[in-house]
């Protein structure tokens, strides 16, 4: 057994707890569920609600998923034709903007692409969600590797990737490419976000300036793909550093995450893989030479819950029924109860975990139980806050003040 | 108010001043530019005021002067699709107009963001569409580089085109989301879209649903000749400087008879200069408040560092209380400003010009600098300015406005508690918004025109001009 990795300022005790929202929630058919509400997806209203729900269950983040393409059934191929699922969605960062004034506690984590957007332009937009949520701006970075999201763009052509593609030498080095590009997007960005000291605007009226151009550097990034010169026109945002995540199921992916990352989604399917995974993680940061702290270690799990095992189990089979194929996932799926999962969640933290992010099957329906049903279990078993102690999302992780790399040069 | 209905009304835009020279930050009642809080307050206070819209301009590098990042103005802001999103949620009628570059963005990212920002605010978003870009710009960027100026605007146009496919691939009808019969989408293909020009080749499927307005309002700026033919064929509104009674309505005139070219209503195009005011309890208050207000604006340091933008020289030994040098602008060398629009005419026109204005008047660099930069702006008392802005748009010097106050984020207030009141007396501006209508409606634009017209248009009346 591995043992837990150095605890930062965050309790031991509690858990980490976070949810991934996604359209209707992570079952195709979830849409279809009496409490869905299919016609509301993109809506405000909708997407206030959920949060609100999430916050009043003290959870540390939501994250939003997002994609460049339409959802699909065709792994990395293009877009299907299908008419019986959720099609369509709308831009992650704005959604989470739109949630800054109307929560209050939770952190807010878009998904947001690194393949065709610019460093520029995402460090910015992530600064000002850190702005108008005052500290609870996140970002999960995510790749694109698809042929048909880049003729979206037209810029470059990116070849198909299969499944498979650890195995296969030329699909291998595309996705080593892309996440090596990914990880300059990450470094520039987060110099971007460092390239205004704190203190830099001075309203100096003896002087007649506003800002001290001392404080503010240029980043001067180069990169194979792209270069970008700096400093950002936004200030530096309240964390500093918004918290920076990414998910991974392979060794390329968690290089990126162990170079840029501070917290990491896995995907364990059984307790007994945590060691292990966790041991890989470790094992690609030492393969960047990662300094500073250590990478979160967080495990997804999609979860359908109900009062009964027996009623969770039927109600993901009356989903599968629907969806007219049994439902698949890249994480673990669980049907169980509430007050199981509480149980599971201790039990793979004690391996090792920081914590999970749990994706709803259905929305709200599966939201409700985490926050109604299993964090109350948790907080029983004096492994979860009964309030909210922090106020920023780095402080509610237990992560380190950030420091501005230029300030400390100077 | 039977008279609301018969007479015209003036469209009202309020600018949120981010990186700029105008905001007088000296005085103790400016705030952040920063801090939502001010934005929360100055667009709750537009919406108080039954305003049209809030507008954020852009600006994609810190400006540098001698090649170093200017340090007297205003200096830092946020990302605009950031801001907007975060104000839809605590404004409900308020239109949200931010400015998006047509050069270091692409056509699918920036129709999704606006067709985003249409769904979460229910039909408020709009794009101001500009081009000014160089190399310099360009270097915070993939793309790099920069687009000469032709080029730039045939992008831009394209760019404009483009969007409005995206925002066209999908029905209004399209989302069934009919739990019973499992069926969510109308048919398989919803997003489907190609498009192959000379600056944009992209296919696929775009993935957000069509928004209340279908094609978010487009707002174009930038006043050379392809400009306005840009703005003329592609834009619903034009945001100018053209701040005089006379200017305003040779621009109106110029701007609307081109759109007449493409077939267009000439009311289908609105326009709409930026203007500042100053409001006192009588005019002649206003006046000097005004006075105090431009110089303000213009410290000694400003004062040399705007004639260096014309001089093109380094004049950093001169009296800001002294006279004009006597050397001639450099015309060999490059711009010593960067980051910011280049002045459309010669630099040596320009001098001249100064010149002549500070024999004439007898003015030091910093008077001449205050008598020369000053535009577009409205002093008196609230009955003067609301009279005075209404004797404009009856003159068809323009279609309404976008106030740029020069306070954050309470410059607004004074406007709204005092003018809009004797706007809404005599007519000219709503009483209250009609629950739920879109920006487009508010500003009494018709319904999105498909992009395949917007095309046509542009089409037909280059054949006219071939034949
Ligand atoms: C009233 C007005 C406001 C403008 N605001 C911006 C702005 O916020 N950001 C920007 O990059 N350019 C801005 N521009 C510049 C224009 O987009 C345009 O690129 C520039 O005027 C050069 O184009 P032109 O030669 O057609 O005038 C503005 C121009 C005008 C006239």
């Amino acid at each position: 057994m591995s043992t837990n990795p150095p605890t930062l300022s965050r309790p031991s005790e509690n858990i980490g707890l976070s949810v991934a929202l996604d359209g209707a929630g992570w079952h195709p058919a979830a849409w279809r569920e009496p409490a869905a509400r299919p016609a509301d997806l993109f809506s405000t209203a909708y997407w206030a609600d959920l949060a609100a729900e999430a916050e009043r269950g003290l959870l540390d983040f939501v994250t939003i998923e997002d994609s460049l393409g339409l959802q699909s059934d065709h792994f990395g191929g293009p877009p299907d034709s299908r008419t019986d699922q959720v099609r369509g969605r709308l831009d992650a960062a704005l959604i989470a903007a739109a949630l800054g004034p109307v929560t209050s506690s939770i952190g807010l984590v878009p998904t947001v692409t690194t393949t065709h957007t610019e460093p520029f332009h995402v460090s910015k937009s992530l600064a000002t969600l850190d702005f108008v949520s005052h500290g609870r701006a996140g970002w999960r970075v995510q790749v694109s590797s698809k042929a048909h999201e880049a003729e979206h763009f037209g810029r470059r052509q990116i070849p198909a990737i299969g499944r498979n593609w650890e195995s296969d030498d030329a699909s291998r080095r595309v996705v080593r490419e892309l996440f090596d590009e990914a990880a300059d997007v990450i470094e520039a960005v987060r110099r971007l976000w460092d390239s205004w000291e704190d203190d830099a605007e001075i309203r100096d009226i003896a002087t007649g300036r506003f800002i001290d151009r001392g404080k503010l550097h240029y980043i001067d990034f180069e990169g194979p793909a792209f270069s970008v010169k700096g400093p950002s026109i936004t200030p530096r945002p309240p964390q500093g550093q918004p918290v920076v995540t990414a998910l991974a199921h392979a060794q390329i992916p968690y290089e990126l995450a162990a170079r840029g990352a501070d917290l990491v989604f896995v995907t364990p399917q059984t307790v007994d893989e945590v060691p292990g995974i966790i041991e890989q993680v470790r094992s690609a940061e030492a393969s960047v030479a990662r300094t500073g702290t250590p990478l979160l270690i967080n495990a997804d799990l999609l979860v359908v819950l109900d009062h009964t095992e027996q009623a969770a189990r039927d109600r993901r089979h009356r989903l599968d029924d629907l969806a007219g194929s049994a439902l698949q996932s890249d994480a673990a799926i669980i049907a169980t109860t509430p007050e199981r999962l509480a149980g599971l969640l201790i039990e793979w933290a004690d391996a090792g975990l920081d914590g999970f992010r749990l994706r709803p099957a259905a929305l709200p329906t599966d939201l409700v139980a985490i926050t109604r049903g299993v964090v109350p279990h948790l907080q029983r078993a004096g492994a979860f806050r009964s309030g909210y102690s922090t106020t920023s999302l780095r402080e509610h992780l237990g992560l380190p003040v950030a420091v501005n790399r230029y300030a400390a040069i100077a | 108010m039977s008279n609301q209905t018969t007479r015209k009304q003036i469209i009202l835009g309020a600018h949120f001043p981010g990186v700029n020279n105008t905001t007088v930050w000296r005085n103790p009642a400016s705030g952040s530019q920063i801090d939502f809080a001010s934005f929360r307050h100055f667009a709750q206070t537009a919406e108080r005021g039954k305003l049209d819209f809030l507008f954020l301009a852009e600006g994609l590098r810190l400006r540098e002067q001698r090649g170093l990042i200017h340090d007297l103005d205003v200096v830092g802001r946020p990302d605009t699709f950031a801001v907007l999103a975060a104000l839809s949620s605590v404004t409900t009628q308020l239109g949200l107009a931010g400015t998006i570059n047509a050069t270091f963005n692409e056509p699918y990212e920036v129709a999704r963001q606006f067709a985003t920002l249409d769904q979460l605010s229910g039909g408020r978003a709009a794009w101001n569409v500009v081009t000014s870009s160089d190399a310099f710009t360009g270097e915070n960027f993939r793309r790099g580089g920069f687009l000469p100026h032709a080029q730039r605007y045939t992008r831009a146009r394209e760019h404009v085109q483009t969007a409005r496919e995206l925002w066209d691939s999908w029905r209004s009808d399209a989302i069934v989301a009919d739990k019973e019969a499992g069926q969510f989408l109308a048919d398989g293909t919803a997003g489907a879209f190609a498009h192959d020009g000379e600056h944009f080749k992209i296919s696929g499927r775009f993935n957000v649903p069509r928004s209340p307005q279908g094609h978010p309002v487009v707002f174009q700026a930038g006043d050379s000749s392809d400009g306005r033919e840009f703005a003329a064929q592609s834009a619903d509104a034009i945001f100018t400087r053209h701040g005089t009674l006379e200017e305003g309505v040779a621009f109106t005139r110029d701007v609307k008879a081109r759109a007449r070219r493409y077939g267009r209503d000439p009311d289908d195009l609105k326009v709409l200069p930026g203007v500042g005011f100053i409001l006192g309890d009588t005019d002649q208050e206003a006046a000097e408040i005004a006075r105090e207000v431009r110089f303000e604006q213009v410290s000694p340091q400003t004062a040399i560092l705007l004639l260096e933008q014309v001089w093109n020289r380094d004049l950093s030994s001169y009296d800001p209380d002294g006279p004009l040098p006597a050397e001639d602008p450099d015309v060999e060398s490059i711009s010593i400003i960067q980051g910011r629009a280049r002045q459309v005419d010669g630099i040596l026109e320009t001098a001249r010009r100064y010149r002549r204005i500070a024999e004439e008047k007898n003015l030091s660099i910093r008077e001449l600098i205050v008598e020369v930069t000053g535009r577009g702006l409205f002093v008196g008392s609230a009955r003067t300015v609301a009279d005075e802005l209404d004797r404009f748009v009856l003159a068809g010097a323009s279609d309404g406005f976008i106030l740029v106050p020069h306070i954050v984020p309470f410059g607004l207030d004074g406007f709204v508690d005092q003018v809009v009141p004797l706007l809404q007396e005599r007519g000219a501006l709503r009483e209250d918004y009609v629950p739920g209508a879109t920006l487009r409606e508010n500003l009494a634009l018709p319904p999105a025109a498909p992009a395949a017209h917007w095309a046509a248009r542009v089409r037909d009346n280059a054949e006219e001009v071939a034949s």
